[in-house]
Formats: C-alpha cells, structure tokens, sequence
C-alpha cells in the first residue's frame, strides 16, 4: 500500500518547498507530478523574485504596499503582509541553498527594477531566475529523502464521506494504475494557463488541480482574474521577461513612439502588468501596432548588458522569430500569462476542505488579488508553500488514515479510463476542441472583455463540453500513452475554463486584470470584493468574500 | 510551410516490436520549429505518436532528440533550417533505452547526476545573511547552472557509447558547478572530497574530448570544458596519483622539453612506473607495435630549437608549472 501522511501534487517550486518542508516537520511525505520536476513551468520564471531587505534599507512594508496597489486594492493586506515579511528569509534560504544570483560590486545580492515597484527590489539568476530555482529546488528535495514518484498522472482524488483520502494515480510509463493513501493532500499544480490560446504557459499547464478540487467541492476564488503579460512574443506567444523593462528596454509604436507616456507619466514601461498590457491593446486596437503587436526596443541598452542579463530572452526571440534584440526591436503583444485565481486558501494554504491544502498558482490566497506585480510569484511559490508544507505535516499528526477499498478504487479507476479509451471514434479531434475553447476564451476574456462576448464564450463552452465527451483517444495502448493524459487534460481545462468566465461575467466593474468596456470604472461600492466559486447540485455557485483591508486604504491608481 | 519528417517510431506493445521508420507531412508557419512540426502530427494524424514537450522555449529540458543524427532540442531548431533534401529525419535521443517513440528512459542520467551528490556542501558555518561571493564567481557558475537536464550530451557521449559506466557530461558539468562554487568545500571553497571521489575510474579523466557534448548542449554549457576544468582542479587540491593526472603531466613535460611527445615512455609514466601489473597487461600492444614497425625511438631526441617550445609553455602557463 503506497501511503504518505503528506502528498503533494505538482512538482514545480510551491511543491517541492512544501514537500522538503513537510519532510522536515517529521512527516511521511511524497510529491507526485505528471512531468519531471525539473520540467515543471517555474522554468519559465524569467525576471527575478521580489523582497525587502532589511540590510538594504527597504522595508516590507513598502514591498507590501507597491503589492497592494498593484492587486487593485482586491489583494487581503493580511495574506501581504505575510508574504513581504518572509520574503527576506525565503530569499536568504534560497541563496544558501545555492542559487547563484547576481552579486552586486561589493559581492552582496544584486537588484534589478521591475514593474509597479517603486524601488529595486527584484533579486536574479540573469534572466533564468526561475530555472536556477527550479533546479536547486529539485537539488534540495534529492537531499530530503522525500519519496518522488516521477511522470506519475493524478486522474482522480479518491472521496469518502466526502472527505479527500488519497488519490488515483496513473504511471505513465507502464499505464498501470495506482491508489496512493494521504492524511493531507497538498495541490501545486499550477496554473491554467493552456485554457487560452495562445499562452506564455506550458504545455504540461492544463489547470489539472483546479479541475480536481473543484470537483470536489473546493472554492475557486478570483477566476476572473487572468493576466495578460505585456511582452509576449509575436506568433507563438512565448514570455519575453518583464527583466528587458526593468533593465530599461523601451516599447514603441509602429512609428518608434514610446506611447507609456501616455499612459503612465512616471513609471513608463515599468507600470504595473495590467496598466501596460491595456495601453498596448488600446495603440495595436487604435492601429499604431504592426501586424497585432507593438515593439520591445532593447537596442539601446548594448551588447555587453544583454548578454549578461537578457541572454536567454534574446536566443528566444532569434530561435522563434529571427530577431535580434541586440540589432533590431522584437515584435510583442500582451498575452495570457497567469493566473491571479484559483483555490480559495488560507495564509497556511487550507482549503474549505478538511485536510485538502493548495499553494503556488492553482492557490488564490489572494496575495494578487486583481493583478500580480512581476517577481512577486517566485516569492508566492516559495512562502506559501513551505507554510503548507508546514501546516500539513503538524496537522497529520493528529489525524488518521481514512480506510477505504483499495482494490475496489484501482479497478474503478481502471474502469473509468478503459471506458474513456473505448469511446466512440467519430467525434472532432481533442486539438480541435482544445483550439476552440483557447480561442474563445483568448477572444473574449483577454485585455478587454464585454458582456456580449463573455456570454457568447459561455455558449461555446456548453458547446465545447458536448464536443468533449466524444472526442477520441486514438491511442489504445499502456506504454506512455500521452493521448490519453491529453484527452483527460482537456477535460480538466473545460472544467477551469466556466469558472473563469462566469466570474468575469459577474464582475460588473473594471479592476485589475478585468477591464470590462461596458464597466469600465473600478466601482469599490459595490465590486471590492473577492468572487468565490463553487460546484453546486445543478452547476457552479457564486458568492462574495470580503477583501482584508489592514492598513492601505484603497485609493485611484495612477503610475 | 510544409515540413516532410522521417520519424523513428517504436511501440513496445506491438507484436513484434521494434524500430521503424514512418513519413509525415506538417504544415506549420514558416518560422516555425522541429518541434512545432511534431506536435502538428500528433494533434492532427497520428494521436499514437509519442514524445515529451512542454515550455516550447528551450528552458523545460523535454524535447531532447536526434534530428538529423544529432542531438539537440526540437524546440530550438527552426524547421527551415534542418531540412536536408528536403527531409527532417528525427530519432529518440541516444545512449538511453526508447521506451515510446522519441520518449527515452532517463534512469541512467539521473543515476549518475544522483552519483555526484548534487547539493551545495558547505564545509564551514551558514552566515545569518547571503554568502558574500564576487559576481564574477557567479556569472560563471550561471553558465553552468543555465543546464537545463535535457540529456542531449549525454545522448551523444562517445565515451558513453562503449562505456556506460562512464559518468558523463551532465554528471561532471554538475559536479563542476560545485567544486567551482566557493560556497562548496572548505573555508577557501575548494571541495576536496569531491575532487577525489571525481578522479575515480569512471570519472573526470575517461572523457577523450571528442567535443560532442559541447556541440549538442543547447545551452552553452559546454560540459566538456567543465570536465577539464575540474582536471586542473583535481591536481591543484593534489590528486595527482591518477593515470590521468600522470598522463597530463607526462604529456606535458614531454612536449616542454623536447618539443615533441615520448611516444614510448608516456604509457608507462600514465600507469605509474611501478604498476607491474597493468604495465604487463599492455605488453601485447608494445609487441604487435613492434611487429609492424610501429615501435616509436628508444632514444628521444630534442628537436631543433625545442627551447622556444618551453618559452610557449612559460607563455600560456607562466614560469611555474601548472
């Protein structure tokens, strides 16, 4: 019987600090991921990880502020100031963990600027601060001694008396299927980027965590929240890091403007994600763009800089585009990147389930509220998901292994994806489904958003999950059968993608990531609030959460 | 663009099953990559076809194959430019047994990164704040730790290829990434103990610098220049008791005071004078050398001017020897 006091789903940064901690508060504990942790999307975390250091003269406070605004006021200041107060310890575990960050002439951290802060506080690894994480992270976590079960498929959760026990598992390389038992489980899973099309995020992104709490009674909370980053590139959407911004780059207009002034006097290029993203859809909208983008011009900032700090985003734009940011401005355009939403937690990521815990992306503690400011994710991944890992391992010492029949589970399950495979073979391809809701969603819940479209979305949707239940699995075979994860993906998606846009829908106010041209104010009257969703007996419930608000008053944004 | 690709496919469920060969045709933009043509196929023909992808930007390590025999990310190479003939010929990455298609089973790699116990080792206290180290320092460390996993190195290692006990050049260019790190080891930062379990048999001096990982690497990692950084490093904490350090050292002497190499004495200086047994053991070679008239001079002589090649080695290596 394969059994753990903690379980974490999802390998990536918030899973693999939650296992390492849970490991060290004296738990059994395994993480379990359906790619390589090495392969999970914090990778992709170009830019840096954001904290007050005290020894630099900042102070969290500031940190916490600069979060708060950048949220819209929609952010619980008590979830900030958590994190801004740990953010400095969390970096000095990083680092002594053995991340190589840049150093400064004196040998100390070194800082680059980014966007919506008012001082540099962004902490990197060149412009790969996410990798060199990611990987020492991994580093740490082969030192634990946690059990890691690699390339492992979490299909189900297994539910008793409506309480989360364990999961199903599906072993990619063998196809066999597997129960693993848990006092807790802890969801890291990521985000849902894949919902949209195109995207920033992985492939492996496909919001398989979201979908399985949901399901099982889990709160979502801010779904409407999706940011659209600034600089994506042209075609195939892939992340140029808000790094070129902080480090100076400039953007331009088809006739080389650099139109931010228009739009945000005193930060410019570095306003916050949500401020950019709009002005660059309001100018490529109002046909000063080339081609549905605009320009990243980092010409001016010289080859020795770029190829010490922007390196990688520069092989990015040559590999994909054929463009060299040292020689030629790169064609971007905003583009869905994350998501601020996702499981409603409290600061020790507990969910309304009982033993059920979620941290990183697929978590909404809302430290993000309305938008995330850049670098603040890292720091989200690490904070909250050591302090799951934490409250998890304490809380599975008073509890019990929740019996139930495992053979009666394996062959369930077995059942259950024998059936999937054995559906009828007619249907559209999944690509073509998959397509039609990212395009949908990338259509009518991106920079702006309206009734009319978010309703017509809705529509599609309910069409789309018709289109699902017949789309076939053309592999039928055990061995690495990664149709089949697709098929199950794509429906995990579809369960992700009502949420998002039925809270959009209800949103009757501009905030953050949600810019709505028929609400096009921010109205705190009767909009500052969180959105909480949650799987009721004819379909999904909203209600309303009220937003912690301890010291910052919410007030106008400008930048 | 259409891009033709000739795929190697396996299905170990198959009845008989073995590797074939299969065309596909995909239609992708005209900037598009290796990988983008994979996934069409997969999405639009053939949902049996098998292979690991996710970031699509060179950072997740997944998508690590042979294209046109050699290994690299199908992430990273545009379509356009790997036609030959018109044709893009894909193969699952080398030296790991194919376990679907173009998925390879990495066992052995994490094996061998997993030898290399790789965790920073601090020998000394932890400070309350960060570790005070030059940007210098860590620049270079970053180009290593820019290592993304992906396995292409290791998939066109020749040493692997005879030798699968070999650790390999993710495995040193890790351990590398440590014994360079001057937060590692003791209070100078040198990593003694690495050092030494690293010139073991199997180790850093069994490359024979045949450069092709410094070819595939996708990131500039250039393992194999990592492994002779951690040869000099090897003999400068004093590990000199190995063939391979007696090698090096015989090898240079040699060049330095002659001009040109002993042939004769460089094999028993590498074993060690007094190592009776594997000199013995390589007494069939120095026949058959014989026998065909391929027994280097027993007296070497300096060649002309050979001085001005020790003058060179002062040059490069400064007065003292490494």
């Amino acid at each position: 019987m394969l059994e753990h006091d903690v379980l974490v789903i999802g390998a990536g940064l918030a899973g693999m600090r939650a296992a390492i901690a849970a490991r060290a508060g004296g738990a059994t504990t395994a993480i379990i991921s359906k790619v390589h942790p090495v392969r999970s999307h914090s990778n992709a975390a170009q830019g840096g990880i954001n904290a007050a250091l005290t020894d630099r003269g900042d102070e969290w406070e500031d940190h916490a502020y600069d979060t708060v605004k950048g949220s819209d006021y929609l952010g619980d200041q008590d979830a900030i100031e958590v994190m801004c107060k740990a953010a400095g310890q969390a970096l000095i575990d990083m680092e002594h963990f053995g991340v190589t960050f840049n150093r400064d002439d004196e040998g100390r951290l070194g800082t680059r600027a980014f966007g919506g802060q008012r001082r540099a506080r962004t902490f990197f690894v060149g412009d790969f601060t996410g990798q060199a994480l990611l990987h020492v992270m991994f580093e740490q976590l082969i030192k634990s001694g946690v059990r890691r079960y690699e390339e492992w498929f979490v299909s189900s959760l297994i539910i008793e008396d409506g309480q989360v026990c364990g999961v199903m598992a599906l072993e990619v390389r063998t196809g066999q299927v597997y129960a693993i038992r848990a006092k807790t489980v802890i969801f890291c899973t990521g985000g849902f980027g894949r919902v949209f099309e195109p995207s920033t995020n992985a492939l492996i992104c496909t919001g398989d965590g979201t979908a399985l709490a949901y399901n099982a009674g889990a709160e979502l909370m801010d779904m409407e929240m999706v940011q659209y980053h600034p600089t994506t590139l042209a075609g195939s959407g892939v992340l140029i890091s808000e790094a070129a911004r902080g480090e100076g780059a400039y953007l331009l207009d088809k006739d080389g403007n650099r139109f931010m002034e228009k739009y945000a006097p005193n930060m410019m290029e570095l306003a916050s994600r949500d401020v950019v993203s709009r002005a660059e859809q309001t100018e490529i909208n109002a046909g000063n763009g080339v081609d549905g983008c605009v320009y990243l011009d980092c010409r001016h900032l010289g080859e020795a800089l770029i190829m010490e700090k922007l390196s990688q985003i520069r092989e990015i734009g040559i590999d994909l585009v054929g463009c060299d940011m040292i020689k030629e401005p790169i064609p971007i355009r905003p583009g869905m990147h994350y998501a601020m939403g996702g499981i409603r937690t409290n600061v020790d990521g507990q969910t309304n389930l009982p033993g059920v815990y979620a941290a990183g992306e697929c978590a909404c503690v809302s430290v993000h509220g309305g938008n995330r400011l850049g670098a603040n994710s890292l720091l989200d991944t690490i904070v909250f998901g050591e302090r799951s890992g934490n409250h998890a391992a304490e809380a599975s010492r008073s509890v019990d292994y929740i019996e139930f029949n495992v053979d009666q589970a394996v062959s369930n399950e077995e059942k259950r994806i024998q059936a999937f495979l054995d559906r009828p073979q007619n249907g559209d391809r999944i690509a073509s489904v998959r397509l039609g809701m990212g395009e949908s969603m990338n259509r009518n819940l991106a920079v702006y958003r309206n009734e009319e479209g978010m309703k017509k979305t809705l529509v599609e949707l309910k069409e789309l999950e018709k289109r699902y239940e017949t789309v076939p699995i053309e592999n039928k075979g055990k061995v690495f059968n990664t149709d089949l994860i697709f098929g199950l993906e794509l429906g995990f998606m579809l369960d992700c993608a009502t949420p998002i846009a039925m809270s959009a829908l209800d949103r009757q106010d501009s905030r953050g990531a949600q810019a709505r041209t028929d609400y096009p104010n921010r109205d705190d009257e009767n909009w500052m609030k969180h959105l909480v969703i949650k799987k009721g007996d004819s379909g999904p419930e909203l209600s309303y959460a009220p937003v912690s608000i301890t010291q910052w008053t919410p007030e106008e944004r400008k930048y | 663009m259409d891009v033709k690709l000739r795929v190697q496919r396996f299905d170990p469920e198959a009845a008989d099953p073995k590797p074939y060969w299969e065309d596909f045709t995909a239609t992708i933009e005209d900037n598009g990559t290796v990988l983008d043509a994979l996934i069409k196929v997969r999405e639009d023909t053939d949902g049996t076809f098998s292979l690991r992808c996710s970031c699509r930007s060179s950072i997740c390590g997944s998508c690590a194959m042979r294209i046109n025999g050699h290994a690299g990310l199908a992430c990273k190479s545009q379509a356009k430019d790997m036609m030959i003939d018109g044709v893009i010929t894909v193969e699952p990455a080398g030296n790991m047994p194919v376990v679907k298609d173009l998925v390879v089973n990495f066992d052995t790699f994490w094996d061998k990164i997993m030898a290399v116990e790789p965790y920073l080792k601090p020998e000394g206290p932890e400070p309350e704040a960060e570790y005070i180290a030059s940007n210098e320092a860590m620049l270079h460390l970053s180009d290593v730790t820019s290592c993304i996993m992906c396995g292409a190195c290791f998939s066109d290692c020749t040493v692997l290829e005879v030798d699968p006990s070999f650790l390999g050049p993710a495995a040193l260019a890790k351990a590398y990434r440590f014994t360079a790190d001057p937060r590692d080891g003791d209070e100078n930062g040198v990593s003694k103990d690495r050092l030494e379990e690293l010139t073991k048999p199997s180790g850093m001096w069994d490359c024979t610098r045949c450069m092709e990982c410094v070819q595939a690497c996708p990131k500039g990692v250039a393992p194999m220049d990592r492994i002779m950084a951690l040869r000099d490093q090897a003999i400068e904490a004093g590990f000199h008791n190995t063939n391979g350090a007696r090698h090096t050292e015989a090898f240079s002497e040699s060049v330095q005071h002659s001009g040109w190499l002993d042939e004769l004495r460089l094999v028993p200086k590498s074993l060690g004078m007094t190592n009776v047994s594997a000199l013995v053991g390589y007494a069939p070679i120095a026949i058959q050398a014989i026998t065909h008239g391929k027994m280097p001079p027993i007296i070497h002589k300096k060649i002309p001017d050979s001085k001005n090649v020790g003058k060179i080695f002062d040059k490069v290596e400064g007065p003292k020897k490494r």
